[in-house]
């Protein structure tokens, strides 16, 4: 589905990504794992054609991508669940789910996004009206991923959807997430909290300063005394 | 109290003009954070379209609507041409404050030279459409009732395409956070160029409203309305759509009033005196929120 061949990035003189490959195939759970400021934002922010690409592939389904604009690439099916959310404060929950799917132009299948919406996130529904900026934290995540979904993704990217929440919303997000894949859409989850991202996913990538240091199968990875010291807290 | 009836009627039909210009320094405030000196001079440029077709023998209605076209193109690709570039470098807000600044002078200049229109006024072509309106002591031009009422319709229009169209919500969502606007599939360059010509075509119909009463034209008459309009958006709260429509109407009677019973030396200076007794007041304007900053 997602292939990311080599891929160099730069600040400035700063090189956040150097030459990273990574792979994400149709209908798995990848996470990337890795500390602050490690690049695992960039590397999100690259593949959705936020950031430029000094240099290497980005393949969606055989499909070069790198460097296209932002909004081609979401039409052509990747969608982001941005760090720190970035909903439109003051518009309303609807008009966010809205724009979430504004390349998409089948009233059915915007109905049925909604729809889908709704049903993963019912709090998101009885707050229609309201506007985004005066949800808590946990619902503008929510509606950030709700948001994301709208526009009908084949791959969905999470940054840090746990970010900030407490720890019993954290593990709705997690259950979320996955029930999300169970319904068809494959996922890369980008996460501070190696832990719960580990267990959800079915293989996972190290990040460490711009570097994929590790990778493998989620479950053996939270086994890995390297990962355990530097990321489980053990 | 008929003279001040009179003139404050004359305040409203001005001030709705002066709104139509307003509204194009708000939208592109909205969405840039930046103030586009260039405003005025578009709005010269559309006035001088119209009285070149009209001089062309193609007829007022079409002339206008000529005019609202290549306003709002030469609008939007004052952006493409000179903004954009600018915007991609990431450079400071003041380099593309002072190319607007330098645009405006640009257009203006161009428009006086000898073989373009030349410096002089010129007698532009009445908008007085049928026979004036008395209602007792007080006597209303038909050309202000057509400019009254064209601004509205077209402010209603305006505020319609904003909040209830597809490419009004994307504006919208450009204008609270571009970033997250590119995510949704809006694109965002598509999103500014329309807001430019929204902008520009606006002051090309303000541009025939205002020279149509007055019937006449001067390549240096939109310096000081420009600034009159961009007083009367800060007023209302910039960036804020009804805002501007109010802000319109304050600076539109106020000076009215003043040139009434103070005299007309005062009456091009009142839109800053009450720009600056609101702006004490109220420092982000009648409407405005606190803490506009570009996300
Ligand atoms: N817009 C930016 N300008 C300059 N440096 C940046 C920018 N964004 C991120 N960086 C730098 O790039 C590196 C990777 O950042 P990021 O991808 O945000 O890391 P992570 O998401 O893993 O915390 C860090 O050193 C960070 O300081
Ligand atoms: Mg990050």
């Amino acid at each position: 589905m997602l292939k990311v061949t080599d891929l160099n990035v730069f600040y400035g003189p700063i090189h956040a990504l150097k030459g990273i490959s990574l792979e994400v195939n149709d209908g798995e759970i990848v996470t990337l794992i890795g500390s602050n400021g490690a690049g695992k934002s960039t590397t999100l922010n690259t593949i959705t054609g936020l950031v430029k690409a000094a240099s290497g592939s980005i393949q969606l389904d055989g499909t070069e991508i790198a460097n296209m604009a932002p909004h081609k690439i979401v039409q052509l099916g990747i969608s982001l669940s941005p760090e720190g959310r970035e909903v439109f404060p003051a518009l309303t929950v609807e008009e966010n789910l809205r724009l979430g799917a504004f390349t998409r132009s089948s009233k059915g299948e915007i109905e049925a996004n909604y729809q889908r919406a709704y049903d993963l996130f019912p709090r998101l529904k009885e707050r229609i009206k309201q506007t985004a900026g005066t949800l808590s934290g946990g619902e503008q995540q929510m509606l950030a991923i709700g948001r994301a979904l709208m526009s009908s993704p084949k791959i969905l990217l999470l940054d840090e959807p746990s970010m900030g929440l407490a720890p019993n919303l954290v593990l709705m997000i997690f259950d979320l997430i996955r029930s999300i894949n169970q319904q068809g859409t494959t996922i890369l989850l980008i996460e501070q909290n190696a832990n719960m991202a580990l267990s959800i996913a079915n293989r996972a990538y190290v990040l460490e300063t711009g570097n994929i240091s590790l990778s493998g199968d989620a479950h053996e990875l939270a086994r890995d005394d390297r990962v355990r010291r530097a990321y489980l807290g053990g | 109290m008929v003279t001040f009836l009179g003139a404050t009627i004359n305040g409203l039909v001005l001030g709705m003009a002066y709104a139509l210009i307003a509204v194009g320094y708000s939208l592109v405030f909205g969405i840039l954070r930046l103030i586009n000196f260039a405003h005025g001079s578009i709005y010269v440029f559309g006035a001088y379209m119209v009285y070149l077709f009209v001089s062309l023998q193609v007829g007022l209605f079409p002339s206008i609507l000529l005019a609202i076209l290549l306003a709002g193109l030469l609008a939007l690709l004052v952006d493409k041409i000179t903004l954009e570039p600018l915007r991609k470098k990431n450079s400071m807000l003041i380099s593309d404050l002072i190319t607007t600044v330098g645009v405006s002078f640009i257009i203006q200049n161009v428009l006086s030279v000898e073989k373009v229109f030349g410096s002089e006024r010129k007698v532009f072509p009445s908008l007085n459409l049928f026979s004036n309106i008395t209602i007792g002591h007080i006597t209303i031009q038909s050309s202000q009732i057509i400019m009254f009422v064209v601004a509205l319709l077209l402010l209603l229009v305006l505020t319609f395409i904003v909040n209830k169209t597809k490419i009004g919500l994307s504006m919208r969502a450009t204008e609270q956070n571009s970033r997250a606007a590119k995510l949704m599939g809006i694109n965002v360059n598509f999103v500014i160029s329309f807001t430019f010509f929204l902008g520009g075509a606006s002051a090309a119909i303000a541009g025939a409203l205002i020279c149509g009463y007055y019937q006449v034209i001067s390549p240096t008459m939109g310096s000081l309305i420009g600034l009159k309009a961009f007083a009367a958006a800060v007023v209302g709260g910039i960036g804020i759509l009804h805002g501007s429509v109010v802000g319109g109407l304050v600076v539109g009677v106020c000076e009215c009033l003043a040139a009434q019973y103070l005299g007309s030396n005062v009456r091009d200076p009142m839109a800053f005196v009450i720009l600056i007794i609101i702006l004490i007041i109220k420092p982000n304007g009648l409407f405005g929120k606190k803490g506009i900053t570009k996300v």
